[in-house]
């Protein structure tokens, strides 16, 4: 059973004190523009999903304490949790950069985009 | 197999020769010794028999020391406290203990089910896949029924568990696990480095094996270090010690389950309220393990008569309870480890037909000593088989042959007499808890077996667990790891140091070749409790079984109560050879918690009966109750059934509440209606986000009834929202719906509609709530002197409230879920059960009666309206059960608008929502009965929808039912069949609606 940290309220506690809410990052195509969104990118956005092996970047939600949502960065291989930061954030700028796989790819546009000094909380 | 003396004289330094303990063992009355456990103080009194096989009911005896026996399985206790399958070597004896053999029928000594090893050989390796398939009504009526007789591990205990369990959580810095050598020592220097240490051990007593092994601490014998060690922690401050504890799962960041047996051993604390069992979940900055090694056995022709056991089980039955395995026995092993059982057996009296060693030589301190005490060594050789009389039960001497590693056939075979053995094929680390949690594995090909490898939690292995054998080494590595676990820790000096005589390595055996075939009853068992033989694997080899993962699960290898504990290496060995593979290259399968089982007890702790779950009541709770209500759970809730009166039957007084609503006026507890007030500047944007259809348009005052999808277009909750203000709404969920639609708005606000200034906040226990149904409601709502207008005109259908009724202060909905003129009164909850009293005096002259939630669901059936949960299962769109009007075509997004456009939502033939009426009105038919194409004589049928609510309407005198069928909405008037068990029942597609179409009795 994890540990898991809240950045939002401090708490700290078992897995069953917070309730893990999938990946993070993830954009509902209608809420940009309802008008277009193709069956396509309906399907993406509802089923497809990654599975790193490695850095994978989830939302988890603080049941038990502030009720608040956050985005964690966790290694599925030694399950250890490498940063907590806001649910409108962006990882920090290191982990976006340790990213692999899909998620490196996820992130290309947006290390490019970001200034260092956006960098999310790390713990 | 009785009545020998195997008790020896003396010797045995756990038992207390002046305490004597009477028990039984399948019904006869035996007596042992303080300090024996089940398999030792039955030994002693000459029964060696303890059970039958799984699959072919051999007889069986004891095999082990410890938590590895997977023959030995006994149930302890009668009726409610009985536990099966328990390891007779673990079981601590007392006075009065109850101990029954199990897997045996008729009797141990007789066997029914022995014939199933003179047919074994129709009952190859995977026999369960192969002949329990065909043909299909020999499993129904022979081998289900032979099986469930005959064997099976065990029975259940009868009746309800009578003694109390307890769950604890604890923290610490250092957990060891295991208080061997290695773990005493890792403990020592953790805890005066000043960590908080937890230690625990399976056994009842510290040590190990340190009492059965060779080699001085300090220069004294091992127990000496041992005690004082052990009186060293006990007294400090810093060190939780625990006994009778097993740790049997490690998951991650190193969050443990230790298993304590409390009192199991003490009957007497056991009646004072003692908690029998403890599961503890630790938590632990660093874990040690310090589990040690299980002795492998070897796999010869018939390894598994009663006579055969490891070499550390028999050194322990002498060394540590005085009793004698057998008359005389014989020792066979690839190691020198076991020579010190024969040295053993010599000192206490037991003769010693000789030390069979696989190896060529005997050029060895073991050796030695073996000879210098008069033991004969008889090297290079192997068992090639044993002699045994009356069906296994007696032993009577080996066949022995010369080993030459890959050898076929055995020649020059000579015979030596003995009743028992002693073998040891060598030492496989205890890494079962290192590889729960994703621990790997390195083959050590000194030891010939796994060790610990890499791990991602803090977690290390020590000593023997670790594959370190050698004391000195093992004493070593537990200090070091103590002081690393701490951060600060600083080697001390004055460590004790170990010595002790250097071992020749061993050489693997996995097969020890017979001189028959492998099965004319030559068997040679690798999975003892699974009976699974070297020849099932070898024929699962043959049969393209590749991956070990693969034939573990076609041989059932491995996947007994002891999880491989000593068949694991084994099977490997022999896997290895048959394929001419090394066995890293055939892999190892994974050891999954729990390391031994544990109860269900101590799983369920103190969460039982009253505890097991809180319930909610309503502020009508007690008056509920003291009218003689029906409760009916809804989620954590208990809502009032049905109210029978004397003489009523449930069906009685549930028509009886249905007919007061439909014509006089009924009153209904909903307090439990899920209540969320949605209130800010975006609170009617937000609601329209949710919300299927409009509600920005909802004028103050009014209600409206809101359907909630899915983002996969799947109807998840209902209910009506009233408007209470320009920013401010009040959203009714279903009752069992209210956490988790306040969870869903939460999740969208802080997730996706981040801009939106909107508060959710549930009140669903502030309120309690009331409907107050039927053609005689605005009378009695008059009655009760409302300070605002209740007339047809000034509070119409569908308007609301908030003023007080007398002195009660309400908000008050025109809202109807049955179809009558009715309104649902709501006031703050304290001053719920006033209201309630008055409103029955109010309603008193108009023959108000309370009605319970199964008549409301039939209310609502009349009405055709839906229940989510009921009409829906998650697969239910608004256009499947006839609500497209209710979603907007005007709104640019919603949740799960999108995915109502996608091609399989709005393809032809989905199931659609209908009303049934059955040919014979009095037939209710059972809820989720299936409707079919084409009745047939048996199944399979084609299915074609079915029923999701069905009830009896005393309102038509008829059954009603809806259900959802496919393509239903334009095959009115069709008559569909429902098979049932018995019959087949038919009944008409008619519109959802059964009862006043109109609408005209709500609209008054
Ligand atoms: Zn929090």
């Amino acid at each position: 059973m994890l540990i898991v940290h809240c950045p939002v309220c401090g708490a700290e506690g078992d897995e069953t004190d917070f309730h893990y809410g999938g990946e993070a990052h993830i954009r509902r195509p209608a809420t940009q523009d309802p008008t277009t969104v193709s069956d396509a990118a309906q399907r993406d956005y509802l089923f497809m999903r990654r599975n790193p092996k490695g850095l994978h970047f989830e939302r988890w939600r603080c049941d038990r304490g502030c009720g608040k949502w956050f985005h964690a960065v966790r290694d599925t291989v030694t399950m250890d949790f490498k940063a907590t930061y806001g649910i409108t954030e962006l990882p920090p700028r290191e982990l976006m950069e340790a990213a692999s796989g899909e998620w490196a790819a996820f992130f290309k546009d947006k290390l490019d985009a970001a200034k260092p000094s956006r960098k999310g909380k790390s713990s | 197999m009785s009545g020998k003396p195997y008790r020896l004289a003396q010797g045995g330094r756990l038992i207390d020769r002046s305490k004597k303990v009477s028990f039984t063992f399948d019904g006869q009355s035996m007596t042992g010794f303080a300090g024996d456990t089940v398999a030792s103080a039955v030994l002693a009194n000459g029964q060696r028999v303890f059970g039958r096989s799984f699959k072919y009911h051999r007889p069986r005896g004891v095999v082990g020391l410890g938590s590895e026996e997977m023959n030995a399985l006994v149930g302890i206790g009668e009726g409610p406290r009985h536990e099966p399958n328990l390891r007779a070597p673990q079981v601590e004896l007392h006075d009065g203990l109850i101990a029954q053999s199990q897997n045996r029928w008729p009797s141990l000594n007789f066997d029914i089910g022995a014939l199933n090893s003179k047919l074994s050989r129709f009952i190859p390796g995977g026999f369960y896949y192969k002949t329990f398939m065909w043909p299909q009504a020999f499993w129904k009526h022979v081998y289900e029924p032979m099986i469930r007789r005959a064997a099976g591990l065990g029975k259940a205990p009868a009746g309800s568990d009578p003694d109390t369990y307890e769950h604890m959580h604890a923290h610490c810095d250092v957990l060891v696990i295991g208080a061997g050598i290695a773990g005493l020592a890792a403990a020592e220097a953790a805890q005066a480095a000043g960590a908080r240490v937890i230690i625990c051990d399976e056994t009842p007593r510290f040590g190990g094996v340190a009492d059965l092994s060779a080699g001085t601490i300090d220069g004294a014998p091992q127990l000496d270090w041992v005690h004082t060690r052990a009186k060293l922690l006990a007294e400090a401050g810093n060190v939780h010690v625990m006994t009778r504890t097993t740790a049997v799962g490690h998951w991650h960041h190193n969050h443990l389950m230790l298993f304590e047996r409390v009192s199991d051993h003490d009957p007497e604390g056991l009646a004072r309220g003692t908690p029998r069992h403890r599961l503890w979940k630790v938590r632990a900055k660093h874990v040690i393990l310090a589990t040690g090694a299980l002795e492998r056995p070897i796999a010869f022709a018939n390894n598994d008569r009663p006579g055969i056991m490891l070499a550390t089980a028999a050194r322990g039955l002498v060394e540590r309870h005085g009793v004698a395995p057998g008359m005389k026995g014989v020792v066979f092993t690839n190691n020198d480890d076991a020579y010190l059982t024969a040295l053993s057996l010599k000192r206490a009296g037991v003769a010693v037909a000789g030390i069979i060693d696989v190896r060529q030589g005997t050029d060895s301190a073991a050796a030695r000593d073996a000879r210098n005490a008069g033991i004969e060594i008889i090297p290079g050789h192997a068992i090639a088989g044993v002699e045994s009389g009356y069906g296994g039960l007696s032993l009577s001497g080996v066949k022995i042959a010369p080993w030459r590693k890959g050898q076929g056939r055995v020649v020059n075979e000579s015979r030596l007499a003995c009743d028992f053995i002693a073998m040891s094929g060598g030492f496989n680390p205890v890494v079962n808890l290192w590889c729960h949690n994703g621990g790997k594995l390195t083959f050590d090909s000194g030891l010939q077996s796994y060790r610990p490898g890499k791990h991602h939690d803090r977690i290390q292995a020590v000593g023997a667990a670790n594959g370190t054998m050698d004391l000195a080494a093992a004493l070593a590595e537990g200090y070091a790891a103590g002081e690393a676990a701490v951060k600060d820790g600083e080697p001390k000096a004055g460590r004790s140091k170990a010595e002790s005589a250097p071992q020749r390595p061993l050489e693997p055996i996995w097969f020890s070749p017979a001189t028959g075939k492998y099965n004319e009853g030559n068997k040679h068992f690798i999975d003892f409790q699974n009976d699974v033989t070297a020849a099932d694997l070898e024929l699962a080899q043959r049969e393209g079984y590749e991956s070990v993962e693969h034939t573990k699960r076609y041989t059932t290898f491995g996947m007994a109560t002891d999880q491989g504990k000593t068949s694991n290496l084994n099977g490997l060995g022999v896997l290895a050879e048959a394929t001419g593979k090394t066995i890293p290259e055939i892999g190892i399968t994974t050891f999954r918690p729990p390391y031994t089982p544990f109860s269900f007890g101590s799983i369920a702790g103190s969460l039982t009966k009253n505890l097991f779950l809180p319930v909610r009541r309503t502020p009508i709770f007690r008056w509920h109750k003291a009218q003689n209500a029906v409760f009916e759970p809804v989620g954590q809730w208990r809502r009032a059934y049905t109210y029978p009166r004397a003489g009523e039957d449930k069906h009685q007084s549930i028509n009886r509440e249905i007919l007061a609503v439909r014509n006089k006026v009924g009153l209904l507890d909903a307090s439990t209606l899920g209540k969320i007030e949605i209130k800010g500047p975006d609170a009617a944007e937000f609601l329209d986000r949710v919300y299927t259809n409009m509600f920005s348009t909802l004028k103050v005052g009014r209600c409206r009834y809101g359907l909630m999808m899915n983002e996969l277009g799947f109807l998840i909750d209902d209910g009506v929202t009233v408007r209470l203000g320009d920013d401010h709404f009040l959203m009714h969920t279903t009752s069992g719906g209210a956490d988790r639609i306040a969870a869903w708005l939460e999740e969208w606000l802080q997730t996706e509609w981040t801009q939106y200034k909107v508060f959710v906040t549930p009140v669903t226990e502030q309120w309690a709530q009331f409907a107050i149904a039927g053609p005689k409601a605005r009378e009695v709502l008059s009655k009760l002197g409302p300070d605002f207008d209740i007339s047809a005109e000034g509070f119409a259908h569908m308007a609301m409230k908030q003023g007080k009724l007398g002195s009660h202060p309400v908000r008050i909905y025109r809202i109807s879920f049955s179809g009558e003129l009715s309104y649902e009164v709501a006031t703050p909850a304290n001053l719920g059960r006033g209201l309630w009293d008055a409103i029955l005096s109010a309603g008193a002259e108009f023959g108000i009666e309370a009605y319970g939630t199964e008549a409301l669901h039939v209310l609502r059936a009349e009405k055709g309206y839906i229940v989510i949960g009921d009409e829906t299962d998650g697969t239910v769109t608004p256009g499947d059960v006839g609500l497209d009007g209710l979603v907007s075509k005007k709104k640019a997004d919603f949740i799960g608008k999108r995915s109502l456009e996608q091609s399989f939502l709005r393809s032809a033939g989905r199931k659609q929502l209908v009303g049934l009426l059955t040919e014979d009105p009095k037939d209710v038919l059972p809820d989720g009965a299936y409707a079919v194409r084409a009745v047939k004589d048996k199944p399979p049928m084609e299915m074609i929808g079915q029923v999701t609510s069905t009830y009896y309407s005393p309102t038509l005198d008829h059954s009603i039912a809806m259900a959802l069928i496919e393509n239903g909405r334009s095959r009115m008037g069709e008559t569909l069949s429902f098979p049932l068990d018995d019959k087949v029942v038919k009944a008409k597609i008619t519109d959802p609606v059964f009862y006043d179409k109109e609408g005209s009795r709500q609209n008054v």
